[in-house]
């Protein structure tokens, strides 16, 4: 690793102060940053640690809505019951370890082809809530996210709250890539009175997306039978050592499926 | 440098850390506590886990710094305070739960956690905890083992010897 400053921070105001210095980056719990700093992939000149800022940890439930700050933990998510399906995604992350000190904000920040959390933020119409010197934007999932490690953050900003409306029903199923852990594909389907969100990770070539054509007929026919009749085109899939295009393809109709079926 | 100050195992500590320094080398290198150990060093092996106020977590993946002021447990403050094994890491010799012993701080670490929470786990709960916590010698069987007796007699209950 490059030498660097570690700057912890008491409050959120004195994060966003503290990320204007030139070269600095927010550090949540470094589950993949600590990782990049030692490939010597990242040369920041200071980080800024989120963890200890209370302000920026805890979980909320009220009017339909789950609220997730920035720096909580994917064990934090795992362990509270408003939400089980979220809990389920996040209980489902890496390994304890990791979960414990790994951040929603981290990974939405990340925002890694293969993360789990877009595919929830997605499929739930999420609103992602950033701070930053010139004060908070809330920015709807879908125009978010914008391709691999790509988002809608800017330098010098903080997420800092992952708003998502609770669905009726809601399951991820993860296919894993036994050696990283992470989906090889991965699929949340989320059930509201008037809606059904369904978005891929590991899949795509520009990131998590929605499955538009199963998010359409399941609104009709809330059950896998709904999906069977669907294709999807391996067009735009990722494909590599571990998977071809055709197979994501596959693997993304039988995740829905069996997500689908998870929810009744 | 800076000067960092925890508690490890019980004991007041303080050292010297850069900004960079992980809490794996400031443990091992500052403090002289080799029992945790460097697998892979890219976050996947589990072999340094330690509890940092009472989760575990990679010791490798984790600054020194972000350390600062926590209670901090590693494998050496698993022993009981006359030295002598405590209940988990009996359970591992015991059970032959270990062969080279690489992995086995991390394994107990991480079996010391589950079973705070879990006081009864199923061997499905065991393995399923086991996720980030590679051996690349023993197998995972006799760990899993080792961990289900650990946890009867925590709950004190008699063990049938095979
Ligand atoms: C063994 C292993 C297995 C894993 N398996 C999975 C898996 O199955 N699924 C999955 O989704 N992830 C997985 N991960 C990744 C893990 O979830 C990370 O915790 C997460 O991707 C990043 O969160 P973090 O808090 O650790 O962020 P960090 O590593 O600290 O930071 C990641 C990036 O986000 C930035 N950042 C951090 N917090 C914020 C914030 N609040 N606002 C703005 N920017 C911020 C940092 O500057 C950095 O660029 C795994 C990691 C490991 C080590
Ligand atoms: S040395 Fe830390 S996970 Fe392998
Ligand atoms: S006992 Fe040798 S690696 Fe586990």
């Amino acid at each position: 690793m490059y030498a660097f400053d570690l700057v912890k921070p008491k409050s959120l105001a004195e994060a966003i102060e503290a990320l204007q210095a030139d070269e600095a980056q927010p550090l949540g719990g470094g589950q993949t940053l600590i990782p990049t700093l030692k490939q010597r992939l990242a040369m920041p000149g200071s980080l800024v640690s989120l963890a200890g800022i209370a302000e920026l940890v805890g979980i909320s439930a009220s009017g339909g809505v789950l609220s997730v700050k920035g720096a909580t933990t994917h064990g934090a998510v795992a362990a509270q019951t408003d939400f089980p399906g979220l809990a389920g995604l996040a209980g489902k992350i890496g390994d304890p370890a990791v979960r414990h000190r790994g951040t929603m904000g981290g990974s939405i920040a990340n925002n890694d082809p293969a993360a789990c959390y877009p595919s929830a933020a997605l499929a739930c119409g999420a609103t992602i809530v950033v701070a930053g010197k010139d004060g908070t934007r809330e920015i709807a999932a879908d125009d978010y996210f914008q391709g691999l490690f790509t988002t809608a953050l800017e330098e010098g900003e903080i997420v800092t709250e992952i708003r998502y409306p609770i669905p009726q029903a809601s399951n991820y199923q993860k296919f894993e890539q036994p050696a990283s852990r992470f989906p090889l594909v991965g699929v949340f389907v989320a059930k509201f009175a008037d809606k059904v969100g369904v978005a891929v990770t590991g899949a795509g070539e520009n990131g998590v997306f929605h499955w538009e054509e199963a998010e359409a007929a399941l609104a009709s026919n809330f059950s896998p039978e709904a999906v069977e009749g669907l294709t999807v085109s391996a067009d735009g899939l990722m494909g590599d050592i571990h998977a071809t295009p055709e197979y994501r393809a596959h693997l993304i109709k039988v995740m829905t499926k069996r997500a689908v079926a998870a929810c009744a | 440098m800076p000067t960092i100050s925890m508690t490890v195992n019980g004991k007041s500590v303080s050292g010297e850390a850069e900004g960079r320094t992980l809490l794996v080398s400031f443990l091992r290198e500052e403090l002289g506590l080799t029992g945790t150990h460097v697998g892979c060093d890219t976050s996947q092996c589990g072999a340094c886990i330690v509890h940092v106020d009472g989760q575990s977590v990679k010791a490798c993946t984790m600054f020194a710094a972000e350390a600062e002021g926590a209670q901090v447990t590693t494998i050496e403050g698993m022993a009981n305070p006359d030295g002598s094994l405590g209940v988990i890491q009996q359970a591992f010799q015991d059970n032959h739960g270990l062969q080279c012993g690489f992995c086995t701080p991390g394994m107990v670490m991480t079996a010391a956690d589950l079973l705070k929470n879990n006081p009864n786990p199923s061997e499905k709960e065991v393995r399923e905890y086991l996720e980030g916590n590679l051996c690349r010698c023993t197998g995972y069987h006799n760990i899993v083992k080792s961990i289900l007796a650990a946890a009867a007699t925590m709950r004190g209950e008699q063990v049938a010897a095979e």
